[in-house]
């Protein structure tokens, strides 16, 4: 018997359009957990570094979390990984909604898709019954209209749809898969979804999931709901309204975007407007979103209201949550009503809302430059917004100047030529970053947005607060009843730490606390991305119901083997660190981990050197950044260090880093 | 007529505007009534389902009532607000014409049992983990009649028809025949 998995994997290749189901092994599950963990064993085992992107041996792996069906609230995500078409490194997006708790009710834990369909098709997974179907008939539709067209045809309203929109069946390399209210957008698993011929992954599952202990288990979930009932009343003073609280930012509740408009970058990440926000913009933005807003939403189990459910005048209705809200508004520097509808185009198109905008914005910078003339961009409207409009359907289509575009700003920059390249100033790893561009270093910022492997500072951030409090008796409040930390000493850290003085940044906190501040958020991330938990109930608030603490209990009774949090945090560092191996093995080095060149203004190139050489060692990892023998070993990893010794890869002492560019040499 | 008697009525109330559409009661309820209790859950198997269309604006949280065995002559249909409800939206029974409040293994019908379990539960575990307030429990007291002894002018209002329609005779010969295998 297994607990809270299913201890099954579906098996589809879709070249032969043969499909199996496969028991996995239960020890995999203790050293690697599940989602994140799990799919970063089978990468490594089965896509060598030679693999494309849009190759048939990429897989694309649709993976719930070990506790997704469990009553843990929260508990809901999808963990998509592939290789991404446009870092060419490991994509592992995730989606909340509904789709991972139905897999597993339907007996699996993972959907592995591998080969290329001739045709255009869709899976439908009911239960033991595993079907791919043409979708010859939803090819163009929109990702949400697909879903809907497929519940009416299978007469099946309660399954769960995961579905492309046209940007995935053309491959633009930041297409993200929907699912209602969630998509995975991040790292273009879209493109990867439509290069493998599949509109969309049909789930409906009627079956049971067990618990090891199940009383105790019930017992932890209800603490977990006293506490977030807690939080609800009592917010965290001195911070932002919208990381006072519990779940994703609540972009769908709040009016009051004074802080995201004027310190938020508009544009393509250029132009900071100081004093933006003044009655008017409030008093119309809270119109449009108080008309359109028809209800906030939940994913699966989850008392949270992220989402929301928008209809604008003359769209159909759709879902959104979290920060889509102003990325398009803002890359316009248009208002709020034209954000929300070009957002429902792009819904429905599946595209990524943080990468997109950008690009837009970023085509139109080099038009104004001179360096896109009229012939590239030949019938691009006078108006500003519908130029906007212009540009996404072009992009999806990939027609014109769209079928560059679609490759995202790196490589649309080095086709386009002519100093483009620095107006792709935005990307990290070749992706386009949130706009954001400030004053003075922050050292803790910085190792996470050189070495956050998902590439996205929201995916790595979170645990400690963003600033420094700025009296003394504000931070004794704040460590009062902050029991989420793992050791005493973060608590310190945060109190020592001043706004302005010695004490302050970028030299305080230390470079060693940097460094276990960073270890701390990012490995509370990979967690929930192992057991499917929503960030907004874990590793993205401050004082969350989850945490290191409670989560070997959760683990423990709900799957039925030991954890303790020593375990889980070997456990965590054996796959963020095979998450590294799987990309040190595609080329990626020290030179990679980098911020935006421009993200702050005021450098510390010596502080720098030192947090990256500090927080490798600290990883276990070479000065190269590659993990060492001896970490590998120690993790359990010996065959990662074989591999590598195969290759050729140094995972020997100190390695000097190279100048060159070994993740480029095998771009397309 | 008879005594009056005290009955305590227990009411799940639905705000349906409230509901998130989470779906943690269907989570917890299941749970609660597997064997052991937690042990296991599926909403497949749940007594309390949310009737839901997101796009429309549709939440519904139904909690089962009773079993009918046969599906009613016509299906009703609900347009409130502008939003039009799917086919017997609002109605508890487990019947033919649709698969909710149906264990997913054997077809057996679900019924909503508040919970009743020994010690019992301060509320059904469904209010307990909606805390959207979607979902809140009252109990009331009400004062009834007594009912009457069995074979009260109920009975015999039923037997008249069934004499009307089969005559005396046949009547009591199939009770006479219903007694003896009864006791076979």
């Amino acid at each position: 018997m297994r607990y809270a998995e299913t201890g099954f994997n579906l098996e589809i290749d879709l070249t032969r359009g043969n499909i199996e189901r496969v028991e996995t092994d239960p020890r995999d599950t203790e050293l690697y957990l599940g989602g994140l963990g799990t799919n970063a064993k089978i990468l490594w085992e089965r896509v060598p570094p030679e693999v494309e992107p849009f190759s048939p041996e990429n897989l694309l792996i649709f993976s719930a979390g070990l506790l997704c069906g469990t009553p843990a609230t929260g508990c809901n995500r999808t963990i998509v990984s592939t290789i991404s078409p446009q870092t060419r490194l490991l994509a592992f997006s995730m989606m909340g909604g509904f789709w991972a708790p139905e897999l597993k009710y339907a007996g699996y834990d993972k959907v592995i898709l591998r080969g290329k369909s001739p045709n255009l098709v869709y899976i439908w997974i009911h239960n033991d019954k595993v079907e791919i179907r043409d979708a010859a008939h939803l090819r163009g539709k929109g990702a949400i209209e697909t879903a809907d067209l497929i519940r009416r045809e299978l007469k099946e309203p309660k399954a769960q749809v995961a579905a492309i929109g046209l940007a995935g069946e053309n491959r633009v390399f930041f297409a993200s898969v929907e699912q209602g209210r969630s998509s995975a957008s991040r790292g273009g698993i879209g493109a990867v979804m439509g290069d493998k011929g599949v509109k969309a992954i049909v789930v409906r599952g009627t079956k049971d999931i067990h618990l090891a202990r199940p009383a105790q288990f019930i017992e932890l979930c209800n603490e977990v709901l006293a506490y977030i009932k807690f939080r609800e009343q009592n917010p965290i003073p001195g911070v932002m309204p919208i990381l006072a609280g519990l779940g994703s930012p609540q972009e769908m509740k709040v009016h009051d975007e004074k802080w995201h408009t004027e310190n938020f970058m508009w544009g393509n990440s250029r132009v900071r407007r100081k004093d933006f926000w003044n009655d008017d913009i409030a008093k119309k933005w809270t119109e449009t979103l108080e008309s359109s807003r028809k209800r906030l939403i939940s994913c699966y189990n989850c008392p949270m209201k992220c989402g929301a459910t928008l209809s604008l005048p003359g769209f159909p209705t759709y879902m959104m949550k979290c920060f889509s809200k102003l990325t398009y508004t803002m890359a316009a520097m248009s208002d709020l009503e034209f954000g929300l509808k070009i957002a429902q185009r792009a819904t429905e198109y599946g595209v990524d809302a943080y990468s997109a905008p950008q690009v837009m914005a970023f085509a139109l910078e080099l038009y104004e430059a001179g360096i896109l003339t009229d012939q590239e961009m030949a019938g691009l409207p006078t108006d500003n917004e519908e130029r906007f409009f212009w540009l996404l359907d072009r992009i999806v289509r990939r027609e014109g100047i769209g079928d560059l575009l679609a490759d995202g700003t790196y490589w649309a920059a080095r086709k386009i030529g002519k100093g483009a390249e620095a107006f792709a100033h935005n990307n990290i790893k070749k992706h386009e970053q949130l706009p954001l561009k400030l004053s003075m270093l922050n050292p803790i910022y910085f190792l996470m947005y050189s070495t956050g492997e998902k590439i996205n500072i929201t995916q790595i951030e979170g645990q400690f607060p963003q600033a420094p409090f700025a009296k003394i008796e504000e931070r004794e409040a704040f460590v009062k009843d902050w029991f989420q930390v793992p050791e005493e000493k973060f608590k310190h850290y945060f109190l020592e730490w001043e706004p302005r003085g010695e004490k302050s940044m970028p030299f305080f906190p230390t470079v060693q606390m940097c460094c276990e501040i960073v270890d701390w958020m990012e490995k509370m991330h990979y967690i929930d991305d192992a057991l499917g938990m929503c960030a907004g109930l874990s590793s993205f608030p401050l004082k969350p119901p989850y945490h290191i603490h409670n989560y070997p209990k959760f683990i423990s009774a709900g799957a039925g083997f030991d954890m303790d949090e020593e375990k889980l945090t070997q456990a965590v560092k054996r796959y963020r660190t095979l998450v590294r191996a799987f990309n040190i093995r595609r080329g990626m080095r020290r030179k990679d981990d980098k911020p935006p060149e421009n993200h702050w203004k005021k450098r510390f190139p010596e502080l720098e050197k030192e947090l990256l050489d500090t927080y490798y060692r600290f990883k276990g990892w070479n000065r190269e950044g590659i993990p060492t023998r001896e970490s590998l070993q120690e993790l359990g990893l010996d065959y990662v260090a074989a591999d590598f010794d195969r290759r050729g890869i140094p995972v020997d002492g100190e390695v000097e880093p190279s100048e060159e560019a070994p993740a480029e040499a095998m771009q397309q | 007529m008879g005594a009056k008697k005290k009955k305590i009525v227990k009411t799940i109330k639905v705000d349906v505007d409230k509901c998130n559409g989470c779906r943690a009661c269907e989570v917890v309820c299941s749970a609660f009534h597997a064997a052991p209790k937690y042990s296991s859950n599926n909403p497949a198997r749940s007594r309390i389902r949310v009737i839901h269309d997101p796009l429309k604006d549709i939440y519904v949280p139904v909690y089962a009532g009773e079993h009918a065995k046969a599906e009613c002559m016509g299906r009703d249909k609900y347009t409130i607000d502008g939003k039009e409800y799917e086919e017997c939206a609002f109605c508890r029974a487990a019947c033919p014409s649709r698969d909710i409040f149906r264990e997913p293994d054997s077809g057996l019908p679900l019924k909503c049992d508040m919970c009743e379990s020994d010690p019992p539960q301060s509320e059904p575990l469904c209010v307990q983990w909606c805390i959207t307030d979607a979902l809140t429990y009252e109990e009331r007291e009400e004062e009834v009649e007594e009912e009457e002894a069995a074979g009260g002018k109920d009975l015999e209002m039923g037997l008249e028809s069934l004499i009307d329609k089969f005559g005396l005779e046949k009547l009591t010969e199939a009770v006479a025949r219903m007694t003896i295998a009864r006791k076979s």
